[in-house]
């Protein structure tokens, strides 16, 4: 029987498999049967800096609006003694993950500000989670911010990040960067143990009947994995970070794709909240049945084979295969 | 134990004793003693145990009768029970305090005392209420000031166990219960050793138990009856002694002394003044600087009103007294004289005749009314009183404070006569409701009174709107005690938060001469002097003001506080003020900050530490110019063409000097004028709409919503605006019958609050910039001037033919004129849109009864009221009787109107021959279903009063008084759910029963709005309101269904962002109906906790959702053999989340105790399911005569 277990952020995982950060991670209850169906780890649903700050926002406001204006009402609400808007909730979340799980719990944060993102990352570490994904997801619409700026501010969220913290640190990005590979090393550098590639983000739809610009958040499909496989082939043995996929993994080839392409691990995330967590189980024995076919030892053994560096055809990377695939596309 | 100083308002100074010494609390919220409930229930939710360690039941009652009731039975069981109430409340509990005292029964209720309703209703303080109980057998304490309300409820407590006789202890409302200040507190320790727990044993085990049973509540006959009231007596005798003993014991514990009685002034003081209540404090100090001065005068604090001490009131006054006032704040038409008069005379007369008289001859006493609702007592009209009394013929029964230049019983005085320490120093701040400028004074005053050795004390008077408000912060703090309850007229710092204010108002005339003024504007140091009215230069030269500006909002704008720019404003005042050295009143306020919004994010707390960060870089001193130079003065309060009698009151209320309209301006019996709030142009929006007459399809929905009736649509001839001003808009009409007409839609700029409902709910988007509308907001200022042309212009054109329109269509009723415009609701209010719908479709033949609640307060609060009258002078007449009743005050109304129209038709028949019988059938059988109907009918009532004209005899006359009866009216009764669900509905069940034809409109806010969000039986299920802070556990009560049962009453659910058309189609079947009709809307509020700028769509997510499914029920329909019940909203298509998760109600719960809200959101879903089982059963059922089903459908 093949040796399906891997090491992700030097932590020792039974299997490559791992949960990526969904709303099927804000229950614990969830948490529990990913595990029961095989997850080697969870990474939890994001804590989001910002949805704090609206929250603590929308409170305030609500809270605020008439208060001390009208002679018969000072104010419109009890006033409760906590409504436990900082990240208290998310924090016990991880405790109680902890203590119900066997298996590892990588809190995720994804936040906006610089006294956030280290305060929130010490505290997860605090409430005991055994690594750290960092979410940076930022859309630079500011036609005067420059790439380089963008890049060096990637840098120092991950560099103060590091420095709050001990735990091991994944920093998850999209790909949308000029020199992506030069980035990654930065990131690396910067203290990054391992990249989660990639960050979907969201693409705002129109509807034309409606004349709105319509928030369209949709679940990856398997076509998004080329991508992810592209980069981390490409950086297997560039960078000494760990390496994970997230997007389009559906299925058990997707897996073995990925851990040939040089991941350390493939986190499922749209096909567990399209068909369910049992599916991870089927996936998980689909993977180690193709691995016992074929006469795999182990994940490491397969793990970079079919890199860039390990390829036959390390061009097929890079620009001499776009030349090809679109002659083929005259061929037909 | 050292001493615990709290900088708190007599609310909770008296709810914090109260919650110590009670298990039982038993309330019903009331202005101005809601906030002692609040607290009591906030510290159970918060499980703080009592003094005994045990935490108190706090109950909402349906009312405060329900609350005596259930407070009578819990003290007869044995729990230490007390309430808390004002004014009406008081009076509805009459019936149990008779019962409680005549069981002789230890409880204490505590009252923020308050003026009654008579002409009108007043929630300002003064000691009507409490006078009404006095026969009742409570004694009665008076506390004058917030540290004498932490005391005396104690002593009260104390007192009523050991007497056995209940007390009323009350305190001025508004003046003790919402002013803040320093005081010390009462520790346990200090409590324990004045509650004698023997006593409490006493009362446990006179409580009813089946352990040891017995009987009270006995009926008596002739034989005992009178011989059982006398045995009361000893308990009535022993009382006062009872109440001195523990004074005395509270004195040692505690420190501070009190008496039945406590005089001031000099030994030998020839004229002294009697009164009780927060005026004693002004007295006092003013007695003090008279004494001060050589004169001799003295004052009594009264502070056990009942039973009355007659030795000890001897006693406590000097043997040199010749002359003595005695001050009630009461009325009582009719009497010998004000009950605390009465009662001085009594007892001087009965120990001046007995055997050792107290005084060498009888002093000569007179008895006066002072400040009825409020009405401020200085220190110059307590100087009046003196020099009254120093008079050779004192006047008797006078009245001071006031004008009466009608029965002449007013007293002289001068009143710039002051008091006032030169070392406290006095501040004013005039802020915008929305600002918080009265939070960060409440933080400012707490920041003095408990950093530092000042004595501090805080008062704030409120704007009667809801939007747009002014508020005004009185401020005083020095080293020496402030007994100054009156407000500031003299102040040495003034600030000015809303720049817009300046130009209505004189706002620096309280500024003493070198004092500090701080101006919120957009201008700058070098700019500001030139957009200054003459009036406030002239202020600013002439005293030499020191004048700061600075932008707040831009500054609270940058830190990301919206409009708040208390804290901003705050700052600046601790730097110019000087009072705390600038670090140090920095960090205080951030501590004020993290204290006040810690709980509600981090984020919250660093926008505000970043304000204040902010605010000192950008406060600029101006340089004043050495003469006035401004060019425009101060704008007049109403527009030159008002009517006399706005012109004459409503103009100097509006003006602020309403104090000085003498007795003969005002109405002897409550009657005023409608239609007065067009002409208080309150410029309160930012931003007003815009039309886009290009694009706009006419819908008409934009009128329909719009809660302020400031958009108004009109089609007209084309030739009727071919003189319009140059900006003045139309757009070719687009309705068939008015093809080559113009249609109109025009905005009174001037009016507007800004809400943009309007622009929320316009369906049109504009095909190039999809982000504009048909009509959009846009700033109001530099549209102004010509909006305000344009809305003259449009308001001279003929309304549209009523007769020719279709009111079951929303795109006519537009054309409908409302006749309930410009109230002063809340900014995008979700009421009164229904209201103003009201209006427009019977508004003309509508009498209004009109419950206590938001919409008496916007429909009929001085100074100027929204209820409207047509070109020919019709309008809807409106009246507000109590909050209980309201149900069968509209029922009178339909009796009363139907019998008169009985007798009218009679009168009619018996005229026939005279009048002329066509006219006569006519008249008595029109039909008067269509606007065409009632039309022809007032063209006979007009005929037949020619007619009569003519015709000599007695008869003719009275029919004359009754022919506008014969035109059909339309009776409303208007409420909220607070009346309708709770204290009313005992009557409003009757009324629905009774078969009458009246209309009753419920506006769901599914809460007490006008109090402050108290939870109702119409909150809903998981939703936080005051005394559920927990989450309601329980359904809404479906009145709806409820109101179904009878078959026989019209019933209506409506939302008009659900559906308008049939908000519509359900006002005009409750019209038709000739039985009771009842219609429940729902109304969006403040109080959901969400922008009221969305208040629309949120309505329509709540009929998808199921949480308010639309139906309509016409036992009209029964009679023609169909199904009555219509189910107009299709089946929940979104989950119920989906409806919650936008409203601050429900996700503070889900915040604070996410497993309660979860638990409470699936029975809620449940709730749904049920509902729509229930109702589209109903609706699928056959009708008697046995069609199908009406509505349900499947989505």
């Amino acid at each position: 029987m093949s040796d399906l277990s891997t090491t992700y952020l030097g932590l020792d995982l039974s299997s490559p498999l791992v949960a990526g950060a969904s709303p099927l991670c804000e229950d614990l209850g969830n948490l529990r049967r990913l595990e029961d169906a095989g997850a080697a780890a969870v990474v939890l649903h994001s804590l989001f800096e910002e949805q704090l700050a609206v929250e603590s926002a929308v409170l305030d406001r609500a809270l605020s609006a008439g208060t001390d204006s009208h002679a018969e009402a000072m104010s419109y609400f009890p006033d409760l003694r906590s409504y436990n808007l900082g990240p208290e909730g998310y924090l016990e979340h991880i405790r109680k993950a902890k203590a119900a799980l066997g298996i590892p719990v990588i809190a995720s944060l994804n936040g906006v500000s610089s006294g956030g993102w280290t305060d929130y990352a010490r505290r997860m570490e605090q409430a005991g989670a055994d690594a750290l994904e960092l979410n940076v997801y930022f859309i630079p619409t500011d036609a005067h911010l420059t790439g380089a700026a963008v890049e060096q501010q990637y840098v120092e969220l991950v560099r103060d990040v590091r420095g709050a913290i001990r735990i091991p640190l994944a920093v998850k990005i999209g790909h949308q960067f000029t020199a992506f590979a030069n980035m990654a090393r930065r990131l690396e550098e910067a203290g990054a143990g391992a990249l989660v590639l990639f960050n979907r983000f969201y693409q705002p739809d129109l509807d034309i009947e409606k004349l709105e610009v319509v928030s369209a958040l949709t679940l990856s499909r398997p076509y998004e994995l080329l991508l992810r496989l592209h980069w981390v082939a490409v950086l297997y043995g560039r960078v000494q970070a760990d390496l994970a996929v997230t997007g389009g993994v559906h299925a058990a080839p997707d897996v073995l794709k990925a851990m040939m392409a040089g991941a350390n691990v493939a986190m499922m995330t749209s096909a567990l909240l399209q068909r369910g967590i049992p599916h991870l189980s089927a996936v998980k024995r689909e993977l180690a049945a193709w691995m016992d076919e074929h006469e795999y030892e182990s994940v490491h053994q397969m793990r970079g084979s079919l890199s860039q560096r390990s390829t036959a055809n390390p061009e097929a990377y890079e620009r001499a295969n776009y030349v090809r695939v679109l002659s083929s596309y005259a061929l037909k | 134990m050292g001493k615990q100083t709290l900088t708190i308002d007599g609310n909770e100074a008296a709810a914090r004793v109260a919650y110590q010494l009670n298990e039982v609390i038993a309330i019903y919220p009331i202005t101005p003693s809601s906030p002692m409930g609040e607290w009591s229930d906030q510290w159970a939710s918060e499980k703080r145990p009592n003094l005994w360690g045990t935490i108190p039941t706090v109950v909402e009652m349906q009312s405060e009768g329900g609350a005596a009731g259930a407070l009578h039975g819990s003290l007869q069981t044995g729990s230490l029970s007390t309430t808390f109430t004002s004014s009406q409340g008081l009076l509805l509990m009459i019936p149990n305090m008779y019962k409680i005292a005549g069981e002789l029964t230890s409880t204490v209720f505590h009252v923020a005392a308050r003026s009654l309703a008579a002409q009108a209703l007043s929630i300002f303080g003064d000691h009507s209420d409490v006078m009404a109980t006095r026969a009742t057998g409570y004694a009665l304490l008076s506390s004058n000031s917030i540290q004498e309300v932490t005391d005396l409820a104690a002593i009260a407590t104390a007192a009523t166990l050991e007497s056995r006789v209940p007390f009323v202890h009350f305190f001025d409302g508004f003046r003790t219960s919402h002013e803040v200040a320093k005081i010390e507190a009462l520790t346990p320790e200090q409590l324990r050793a004045l509650i004698d727990d023997e006593t409490v044993r006493a009362h446990r085990a006179r409580a009813l138990s089946p352990d040891h049973p017995v009987l009270r509540g006995s009926a008596q006959n002739p034989d005992v009856y009178f011989q059982a009231r006398e045995a009361v007596n000893p308990y009535y005798l022993a009382c006062p002694g009872v109440v001195q003993r523990v004074m005395d014991r509270f004195a040692k514990v505690v420190g501070r002394s009190y008496h039945l009685f406590d005089y001031v002034g000099a030994p030998d003081a020839e004229r002294v003044i009697v009164l009780m209540g927060s005026g004693a404090e002004a007295a006092h100090e003013t007695v003090d600087y008279l004494v001060g001065k050589g004169e001799k005068v003295g004052m009594l604090k009264v502070r056990l009103f009942r039973p009355f001490a007659v030795r000890a009131f001897v006693d406590a006054l000097p043997k040199s007294v010749e002359a003595i006032a005695v001050l009630d704040r009461t009325k009582e038409p009719g009497s010998a004289g004000e009950p605390l008069y009465q009662d001085v005379l009594t007892a001087l007369a009965e120990t001046m005749s007995g055997a050792e008289p107290p005084f060498t001859r009888f002093p000569r006493v007179i008895g006066g009314r002072y400040g009825l609702s409020s009405k401020e007592f200085t220190p110059a009209m307590v100087k009046g009183v003196f020099d009254e009394l120093a008079a050779t013929e004192p006047r008797n029964h006078f009245t001071v404070g006031i004008e009466d230049d009608v029965t002449n019983t007013s007293l002289r005085y001068d009143p710039d006569f002051s008091t006032e320490d030169p070392g406290t120093v006095r501040a004013l701040f005039f802020g915008l409701g929305a600002d918080g400028t009265v939070s960060a004074n409440k933080n400012s005053i707490k920041i003095i009174g408990e950093g530092t050795d000042n004595y501090a004390q805080g008062y704030f008077v409120y704007d009667s709107k809801k939007s747009g408000t002014m508020t005004t912060s009185h401020l005083r703090f020095g080293r020496k005690p402030i007994r100054s309850t009156y407000l500031v007229t003299r102040a040495n710092f003034v600030a000015v938060h809303n720049f817009t204010f300046l130009e209505r108002n004189d706002l620096l005339a309280p500024a003493e001469p070198g004092s500090a003024v701080l101006l919120n504007t957009p201008f700058g140091p070098d700019e500001v002097w030139d957009r200054l009215p003459k009036k406030t230069q002239q202020h600013i030269v002439e005293r030499r003001l020191k004048l700061y500006v600075i932008d707040g909002l831009k500054v609270a704008q940058g830190a990301g506080l919206g409009g708040r720019i208390s804290t901003v404003m705050q700052t600046c005042f601790f730097a110019i003020s000087g009072v705390l050295p600038k670090d140090e009143a920095i960090a205080a306020i951030k501590h004020a900050i993290e204290k006040t919004f810690g709980k509600r994010g981090e984020s919250v707390v660093k926008k505000n530490y970043a304000a204040v960060d902010a605010a000192l870089a950008q406060l600029h001193e101006v340089k004043v110019p050495a003469k006035v130079t401004s060019t425009f003065d101060l704008q007049p309060p109403v527009p030159a063409e008002a009517p006399e009698f706005v012109q004459k009151v409503t103009a100097e209320i509006i003006a602020g000097r309403g104090d000085l309209l003498p007795v003969s301006a005002l109405p002897d019996d409550g009657t005023y004028p409608t239609a007065t709030t067009q002409w208080e142009r309150r410029n309160i929006a930012v931003e007003i709409p815009v039309w886009d007459e290009k694009i706009c399809i006419q819908c008409g929905k934009c009128v329909l919503v719009c809660p302020h009736a400031v958009i108004r649509a009109k089609v007209v001839d084309a030739a009727a605006v071919a003189d319009a001003p140059a900006t003045f808009k139309s757009a070719p009409a687009r309705w068939r019958e008015f093809k080559d007409r113009k249609y109109l839609l025009q905005v009174a700029p001037e009016d507007c609050t800004g809400c943009g409902l309007c622009v929320e709910v316009c369906p049109v988007k504009n095909k190039s910039e999809a982000k504009l509308k048909a009509i959009n907001m846009r700033p109001q200022p530099p549209l102004r001037e010509t909006e305000r042309e344009n809305w003259a212009f449009f308001l001279s054109l003929p309304e549209t033919d009523r007769t020719v329109l279709r009111p079951e269509q929303v795109k006519d009723v537009q054309l409908f004129r409302p006749l309930f415009e410009f109230s002063g609701a809340c900014s995008g209010c979700g009421e009164t849109p229904y209201v103003k719908l009201l209006s427009q479709l019977f508004g003309d033949r509508a009498v209004v009864a009109n419950a206590t609640g938001c919409s008496s307060i916007y429909g009929g609060n001085l100074p100027t009221t929204p209820w409207a009258v047509n070109a020919e002078g019709r309008g809807p007449a409106w009246s507000n009787s109590l909050f209980e009743d309201n149900a069968e005050f509209g029922m009178g109304m339909r009796l009363s109107i139907d019998k008169q129209a009985e007798f009218a038709r009679e009168l009619v028949r018996r005229l026939a021959g005279r009048i002329g019988e066509g006219l006569a059938d006519g008249l008595v059988a029109a039909d008067q279903s269509s606007e065409a109907g009632i039309s022809a009918q007032r063209a006979r009532v007009a005929q037949l009063k020619t007619a009569l004209a003519g015709l000599p005899d007695a008869e003719a006359r009275m029919l004359e008084s009754l022919a506008d009866v014969l035109v059909r009216k339309s009776v409303w009764i208007v409420g909220g759910d607070g009346w309708a669900y709770d204290i009313g509905y005992g009557g409003l069940d009757h009324v629905l029963a009774s078969g009458r034809n009246v209309n009753v409109l419920v506006l769901d806010t599914e809460v007490y709005s006008n109090t402050g969000g108290q939870a109702s039986k119409a909150t809903p299920r998981g939703a936080v309101a005051k005394f559920a802070a927990g989450g309601k556990p329980s359904a809404k009560k479906d009145l709806t269904l409820m109101a179904m049962a009878y078959g026989s009453v019209y019933v209506a659910r409506v939302a008009m962002g659900g559906d308008d058309a049939q908000t519509v189609r359900a006002f005009l079947e409750a019209d038709a109906y000739d039985g009771p009709s009842l219609i429940v809307a729902y109304s969006h509020c403040i109080n959901h906790g969400y922008d009221m700028l969305y208040g629309l769509a949120q309505q329509d997510i709540a009929v998808k959702s199921g949480y308010w499914p639309l139906l309509r029920y016409n036992p009209a329909a029964a009679a023609q053999g169909k199904n009555p019940m219509t189910l107009d909203s299709k089946a929940p298509s979104l989950p119920l989340e989906q409806y919650t998760r936008s409203e601050t109600r429900y996700t503070m719960l889900a915040h604070s105790d996410p497993d309660a809200a979860k638990h409470l959101a699936e029975l809620a879903q449940q709730d749904v399911a049920a509902r729509w089982r229930t109702y589209s059963f109903m609706a699928e059922m056959s009708g008697p005569g046995g069609n199908g089903g009406n509505g349900g459908s499947k989505p």
